[in-house]
C-alpha cells in the first residue's frame, strides 16, 4: 500500500522546519509557490549553492534540505 | 579686485577639493559608507541613507522568513542601481561560516564585494582576528573584494592586507556601542601604514565622532546605528555627511599644534599708552 497521501506530497527540511511540498517541483516553482521572487532569493540545496540559471532546471527531491536566503538590513 | 565689494579674492579654493575614495577598482565620491539595519521603518531608512550621501551601503544575508516574506526583503525598498551593496558576513562566529554566507551573497548576482566580519566574542562582538585573516586569504583567492573589520590592531591589520583584502576596516570601539574612537593612535598608525584603504568601521555615536574620526586621516568610515538609532534618523544622516567631509577637510588642512599655554591672535605691540 502507498503511504503517502493522495496529493504526492515530498518531506523537506525548508529553512530549519520540516516541510510537506508537492512532489515534482522544480526549485523555480517552489520559490515561487511562496510568494516569493526568484531573482531575490539565494537557493542553498544540500549545503551546495544553487546557481538561479538552474532554478528551472532542478527538481525538488524527497528529503531535500533548502536554505532560501536574501539581503536584509544590517550594519 | 570683486567689483562689489572691493575686496581681493583670496586664492582660488579648488584646490581644497577632496580626491575620491578608491577602494579597489570602484571609485566614490564620499567617504561615508552606512549600514541598513535597526530602522524604525523602511522609509526612514531610504531617507537617512539619501541625507547622508553615502553609496555605499551594507547588507546582511539571512533566511526568508516564510511566514512574512513580503515587507522584509531590502531590495524591495532599495534600489541596488542607486547604491552599490556591500553585503555582510555579520552574525558568523567561525571562518566556515563566513565563507558560507560570503558565497551565498555573492550568488545574488550583484556584485563580489563582501563585507567580512567574524566575530569572537559576543559581549564585546570583538573579531576573531585569526578566523577574519584565514577567511579573507581564502576569499580574496575566489576572487572576491574583500573589506575586513577588525580590531584596532596593526598586526591583524598588516595580515589581513597581505591576505588580500581591497580595505581593512578597524573599528572605533564596538559595534553598536557610540563609545567613538578609543584609540586614535592605533587608528592613525593602521594608516600610516598600509597600502589599502583604511575605513573606520563601528563605534561612532555621533557627528564629533565621525569628525574625530575622518581627522586621524583614514579613508573612510562605516557606521549603522548612529544614524538608526538616533531620535531622527534622517537628520543624523545630514549631519554624518558633513561631519565626514568637516573631518576630512580638517585632516587634509593640518591642524594647528595645541599646546597648553594661551597664544594671543591679535599683535601684542602697537597697544596704547
Amino acid at each position: 500500500m502507498d503511504t503517502r497521501d493522495s496529493t504526492d506530497r515530498i518531506a523537506v527540511q525548508l529553512n530549519g522546519k520540516p516541510r510537506h511540498v508537492e512532489a515534482g517541483l522544480t526549485v523555480k516553482e517552489l520559490v515561487e509557490s511562496l510568494g516569493l521572487n526568484p531573482a531575490l532569493v539565494v537557493v542553498e540545496l544540500n549545503r551546495e549553492i544553487l546557481s538561479r540559471s538552474r532554478y528551472g532546471a532542478v527538481g525538488v527531491q524527497d528529503g531535500d534540505t533548502i536554505e532560501l536566503v536574501h539581503f536584509v538590513g544590517g550594519g | 579686485m570683486n567689483e562689489d565689494t572691493g575686496m581681493t579674492a583670496t586664492a582660488d579654493r579648488s584646490d581644497v577639493a577632496d580626491d575620491p575614495l578608491q577602494i579597489g577598482d570602484k571609485t566614490f565620491d564620499t567617504r561615508l559608507i552606512v549600514g541598513t539595519g535597526k530602522y524604525p521603518d523602511n522609509d526612514t531608512m531610504v531617507g537617512a541613507i539619501r541625507a547622508s550621501g553615502a553609496a555605499m551601503v551594507t547588507v546582511a544575508v539571512r533566511r526568508v522568513d516564510l511566514d512574512r516574506t513580503k515587507e522584509e526583503a531590502i531590495l524591495h525598498h532599495l534600489d541596488p542601481e542607486e547604491f552599490f551593496l556591500l553585503a555582510n558576513t555579520a552574525g558568523c562566529y567561525t571562518a566556515d561560516d563566513a565563507l558560507r554566507y560570503a558565497r551565498l551573497a555573492r550568488a545574488a548576482g550583484f556584485n563580489e564585494w563582501i563585507k567580512l566580519e567574524v566575530i569572537g566574542d559576543e559581549r564585546t562582538l570583538l573579531p576573531d582576528t585569526a578566523a577574519t585573516v584565514e577567511a579573507a586569504g581564502i576569499l580574496a583567492g575566489e576572487g572576491f573584494k574583500v573589506m575586513a573589520y577588525t580590531n584596532d590592531d596593526l598586526v591583524t591589520a598588516l595580515r589581513l592586507e597581505d591576505a588580500g583584502c581591497v580595505a581593512v576596516m578597524p573599528l572605533a570601539s564596538p559595534i553598536g556601542s557610540g563609545l567613538g574612537v578609543v584609540n586614535p593612535y592605533y587608528i592613525r598608525e593602521i594608516k600610516r601604514r598600509l597600502e589599502v584603504p583604511v575605513i573606520v568601521d563601528a563605534g561612532v555615536g555621533t557627528a564629533s565622532d565621525a569628525c574625530v574620526t575622518m581627522e586621524q586621516g583614514v579613508d573612510g568610515v562605516l557606521m549603522n546605528t548612529a544614524i538608526a538609532a538616533a531620535d531622527d534618523p534622517v537628520a543624523m544622516g545630514a549631519a554624518m555627511r558633513h561631519a565626514v567631509i568637516a573631518g576630512r577637510m580638517a585632516y587634509l588642512a593640518g591642524r594647528m599644534p595645541s599646546r597648553e599655554i594661551a597664544v594671543p591672535s591679535s599683535p601684542t605691540t602697537g597697544m596704547l599708552d
